[in-house]
């Protein structure tokens, strides 16, 4: 049996040395209840939140792969392009601009110059 | 008398048929929600698409070529019933009745109940396998007919018959055509090219019996059943399959007193209304100008005028033009206008090739000034063309005859403009021009909005190219300034661009972005400032600056495969290796248990490498000699090409060597799409360098050169450019060409479509090229010899680079790989594995190995 914790806590992935410019880096994670998770951290310099963490599972592709889609903005909504079918998901709401389908997204910071991810 | 409340409810339309004609009408009428729509079908099922309904043989179900569903009706608000037959119209109390007895009042009536197939009356003929072609039932009855027969014989060798025999034929039987008259095709195809049809089409096993009269059907000794002809001979045959011709169902028109044609037809004006003001017929039921049409495309604009004049709208059908296109099994067939030289006075010209079963005829007016009509068989290449010659009055050039003469010099070639209304831009989904075009009548104002009105494009997606330049060609005709934008994010074309970044000496994008863009960039708007930036500079494409402009291809120097893992593909010059370098391949792939395929590029392909695999498995190929293939980039792949001289017995000329020279010269060019080389030794081709972007052939005196062949989606043969080139000149050449087409074309144009968009077309490029008419030959040339003098194999500078490195590490905080990552076994191979094959993987802290385990794939041999 597993003790379900459901307290989150902000906990510490990497350097922010470790992100890369206008780009995607991805971090595994264990929730909770013991299983994978892979999540996707794109650092945009010039855009709002500068930084942004979601799930890094393209739900359409069904491969692990969102980390390496393009970033940028649709409408002003920043957005990561799917590597594979080139969809968009927001990285502010998880939402696919295209089709009814949404990746999770992580309250994400830097502390310290450190990248800490609350889950 | 109307009280109120009929006046708020909806006015009613009843459409009786839902074939291909009758469907269109109802998505068009649907479109404006003022009114109730009811579709009544005599067939069991919705509408269908009846164009492709030999498709059926070849694997297409009854779902695959249905053209709606009861959703989607539902989702339009229309109401609809199958196996409803109208049997019954009271044109005073407009009300119509079906078989079964129901009853629906209308307020406008929509006759769209096509036509039947005739079958002639012959004594014997009405037996139990003799059957027609036309609805999906009749696919049935032929196909359980077809189980238990073994000679299967069509009556009629029309185009309709053509397309039943090659039915006949798929479903394995020994198959006859029976035609009545002296030749095959009459209607469209004159003497000449009725002959040549014939033994084409003999060729593929169908033997066709011309000037056969069928007097009467029999018993059959051999088979079940025997045609006597009126010349006494015989055919036995199991199944008769008659395609005689069509009649219009004009039936309750003729018992409901519309006016009908002499010849039957229901008669309409040009607003496609019958002899009463509320009931119109559209399709092949219709009789318009002493006229049927048995085509859709007309059918279609009937029902477009339909739904404009019920509207209030004003519209007209004024008749359609008839020509064809088609391959009947794999014979190209085209007929324009006046194929049989009706017209007064008209002139002809032909072209026969026995040899190789082509026949091409034109027929001019008197003055060969106009083109009245045209026969192609065997080769339609240049009926998009004529066909615009002759739709839009086009003078014809001096000489007619080059029309249709093969490689005559100065043939010719007219852009997407020529293309005629009903030619399929979108195979996915059956869109046509005329489609795009309609699309952009009903309000779409930029090709995002011509893409999702019509669907074009959202399929495989190959066809985004032409989709565009269609669309954009109609705004332009239209007074409508095209945006070439490239995205939202710049207001330039990518040709706007290049110019930008060179006038200005623009190196990143963030310069670029922050002097003429808005935003923070995109997924199209990235890799074209980097492949730009890259065909300018040549830098390093994973610098810094550049590394997130990428392509997710371009990012890990592979294509990304389905799973997420990558392919690994060393270049391997005009397909020459040595055994030593053969071996290394293998022992690569040994090591990292990839899958090996030779490629259709004439190279190996190793599959199935994750991210973190890629630095180790280039690092050994590098070291044993191998260089990136850049099979992810826009850049050259392959220049495939033949022994040539060395070995061959016919070669005139080292192809060979050339083709290693030239992939060497050109590797790493970035450009707006993909380009391929061929070089052949002698004319035979072997190379197949007439369908490769650039292709050489050896002659006795040198290099023909030809640009613009394409594979894939659209093939092209590229038109031949020059001849007899010494080495140094085809290079030379070669070097302008690809440069020019690297700063002018347009995001992932390949030179095919360049060539078809370039004003002028191959006169201008050989202008520019051989004659500098712009001026510019020295500059392409020297900006090519810098981009040779600075190549790099990417791969080799990547393992250089540990920054760079560090992005092949899937995971910043762990070092363990993706365990949705898996693969099974197929043919002694790995392939990955499928949703239901894969083991679930759950992470548990303690243990962190056993995770990696469970995969099937063995990272070490
Ligand atoms: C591996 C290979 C098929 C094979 O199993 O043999 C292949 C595989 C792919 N082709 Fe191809 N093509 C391969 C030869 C061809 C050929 C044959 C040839 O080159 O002679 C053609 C037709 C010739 C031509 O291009 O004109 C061809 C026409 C295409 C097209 C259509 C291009 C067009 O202009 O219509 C695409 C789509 C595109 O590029 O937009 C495409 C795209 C692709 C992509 C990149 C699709 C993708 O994005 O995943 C495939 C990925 C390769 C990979 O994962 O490594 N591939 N592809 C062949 C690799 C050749 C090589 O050594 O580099
Ligand atoms: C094998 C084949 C290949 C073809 N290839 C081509 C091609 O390449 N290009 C091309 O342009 N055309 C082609 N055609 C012709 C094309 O299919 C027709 O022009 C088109 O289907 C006509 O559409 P329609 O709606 O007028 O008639 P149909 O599609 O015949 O539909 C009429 C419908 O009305 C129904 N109906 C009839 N009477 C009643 C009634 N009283 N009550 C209710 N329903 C009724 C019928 O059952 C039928 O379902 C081909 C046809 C066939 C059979
Ligand atoms: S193209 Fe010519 S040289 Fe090359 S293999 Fe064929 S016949 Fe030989
Ligand atoms: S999406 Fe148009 S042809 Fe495939």
């Amino acid at each position: 049996m597993t003790t379900t914790n459901t307290e989150k806590t902000w906990r510490t992935i990497c350097d922010s040395s470790d992100l890369v410019k206008d780009s995607g880096i991805c971090a595994l994670l264990a929730n909770e209840a013991g299983n994978e998770e892979q999540i996707a951290i794109f650092h945009l310099p010039n855009s709002e939140d500068k930084i942004y963490a979601v799930g890094n599972y393209d739900p359409i592709g069904k491969a692990n792969v969102l980390y390496r889609g393009i970033v940028g903005c649709i409408a002003d909504e920043p957005v990561v392009a799917s590597p594979l079918y080139k969809q968009h998901f927001s990285l502010k709401t998880g939402r696919c601009l295209q089709e009814e389908q949404s990746i999770s997204v992580y309250p994400i910071r830097i502390e310290n110059e450190q990248v800490q991810v609350l889950y | 008398m109307k009280t109120d409340k009929q006046l708020l409810s909806k006015a009613k339309i009843v459409v009786v048929g839902n074939g291909m004609v009758g469907h269109h009408f109802v998505e068009e009428m649907a479109k404006n929600s003022d009114y109730q729509i009811t579709v009544l079908s005599a067939e069991s099922r919705l509408a269908y698409d009846r164009v492709y309904l030999s498709s059926y043989f070849a694997g297409k179900t009854a779902d695959d070529l249905a053209l709606t569903t009861p959703e989607h009706y539902d989702e339009l608000g229309v109401t609809f019933k199958t196996n409803a037959k109208v049997t019954n119209i009271d044109k005073s109390a407009k009300v119509v009745t079906t078989e079964s007895g129901d009853c629906f009042e209308y307020d406008k009536l929509i006759l769209a109940t096509g036509s039947y197939p005739f079958v002639p009356p012959i004594p014997g003929g009405d037996v139990e396998h003799s059957l027609v072609y036309r609805t999906i039932d009749d696919l049935e009855a032929i196909q359980a007919s077809a189980d238990v027969s073994k000679v299967g014989v069509v009556i009629g060798g029309g185009l309709l018959g053509l397309e039943a025999a090659k039915a006949v034929k798929e479903l394995g039987l020994e198959t006859h055509v029976v035609e009545f008259a002296p030749q095959l095709m009459g209607v469209q195809v004159d003497g000449g090219g009725g002959r040549l049809l014939k033994t084409k089409i003999e060729e593929l096993g169908v033997q066709v019996h011309t000037s056969k009269a069928t007097n009467e059907i029999v018993a059959g000794d051999k088979h079940r059943y025997k045609l006597c002809f009126s010349d006494g001979t015989e055919l036995e045959t199991d199944l008769i399959l008659f395609s005689a011709g069509i009649r219009p169902y004009d039936n309750l028109a003729r018992e409901f007193d519309l006016e009908i044609g002499q010849r039957g037809g229901i008669v309409i004006d040009n607003q496609c209304k019958t002899s009463d003001a509320d009931i119109y017929a559209i399709g092949e039921c219709a009789l318009w100008n002493n006229f049927i049409y048995g085509l859709v495309a007309p059918g279609y604009s009937m029902a477009k005028v339909a739904v404009k004049d019920i509207c209030g709208e004003e519209a007209e059908f004024t008749g359609a033009d008839m020509s064809t296109k088609l391959k009947l099994m794999g014979v190209e067939v085209g007929s324009i206008g006046d194929a049989h030289a009706k017209t007064e006075g008209s002139l002809t010209y032909t072209y026969e090739n026995q040899p190789e079963g082509v026949y091409k005829k034109i027929v001019v007016s008197s003055d060969k000034k106009a083109l009245l009509g045209a026969v192609l068989i065997g080769d339609t290449s240049e009926y998009d063309t004529l066909l615009q010659y002759m739709l839009n009055a086009i003078e014809l050039p001096e000489s007619p005859e080059g029309l249709i003469l093969p490689m005559a010099a100065d043939k010719p070639t007219l852009g997407v403009d020529a293309l005629p209304d009903t030619a399929t831009i979108c195979s996915c989904h059956n869109v046509t021009k005329g489609d795009i075009i309609a699309a952009i009548d009903c309000g779409a104002v930029d090709v995002g909005q011509v893409k999702s009105g019509t669907k074009a494009g959202s399929g495989c997606g190959g066809c985004a190219a032409l989709v565009k330049s269609v669309a954009d060609n109609e705004f332009e005709k239209r007074g409508v300034e095209v945006k070439k934008d490239i995205c939202e994010h710049f207001a330039y074309s990518r040709k706007e661009l290049f110019d930008i970044v060179s006038v200005e000496k623009i190196k990143t994008f963030d310069e670029l972005l922050s002097s003429h863009g808005r935003g923070l960039g995109c997924e199209i708007c990235k890799p074209v400032a980097g492949s730009v930036l890259a065909s300018v500079w040549n830098d390093y494409i994973l610098k810094k600056p550049h590394l997130s402009l990428q392509d997710t291809n371009d990012t890990y120097l592979g294509n990304m495969q389905k799973d997420g893992t990558y392919s690994v593909v060393p270049r391997i010059a005009g397909g020459e290796i040595t055994p030593d370098k053969l071996i290394v391949l293998g022992q690569v792939a040994k090591k990292y248990n990839l899958y090996t395929k030779i490629t259709g590029g004439a190279r190996v392909d190793l599959f199935g490498a994750r991210v973190e695999q890629l630095p180790p498995i280039w690092k050994e190929l590098v070291d044993a000699g191998f260089e990136t293939g850049h099979a992810y980039g826009k850049s050259l792949r392959t220049v495939k090409s033949c022994v040539g001289s060395t070995w061959c017995r016919y070669g005139v000329q080292d192809s060979m060597s050339m083709a290693i020279d030239l992939e060497n010269r050109y590797k790493g060019l970035r450009a707006p799409h993909k380009i391929k080389f061929g070089v052949s030794g002698c004319t035979r081709e072997c190379a197949e360098a007439q369908g490769k972007d650039i292709g050489i052939i050896a002659t006795e005196n040198g290099w023909n050169l030809f640009v613009g062949g394409n594979g894939g989606m659209k093939p092209r043969h590229g038109d031949l450019f020059a001849t007899d080139l010494d080495d140094e000149t085809l290079v030379k050449y070669v070097d302008r060409i690809l440069m020019f087409y690297v700063q002018t074309g347009d995001r992932l144009q390949r030179t095919s479509v360049w060539m078809d968009n370039l004003e002028g077309g191959l006169t201008y490029l050989q202008d520019v090229i051989m004659k500098d008419s712009l001026g510019i030959t020295d500059a392409l040339e020297e900006q090519m010899a810098a981009i040779v003098g600075s190549y790099q194999c990417e791969w080799k500078t990547t393992l250089e680079d540990p920054e760079a490195l560090k992005r092949f590490q899937p995971f910043v905080n762990s070092d363990k790989s993706d365990s949705n990552i898996q693969f099974v076994t197929e043919r002694e191979q790995i392939r990955p594995a499928r949703g239901e094959e894969k083991i679930a993987v759950t992470f548990i802290p303690s243990v962190e190995n056993d995770a990696t385990e469970k995969e099937a794939v063995a990272e070490e041999v």
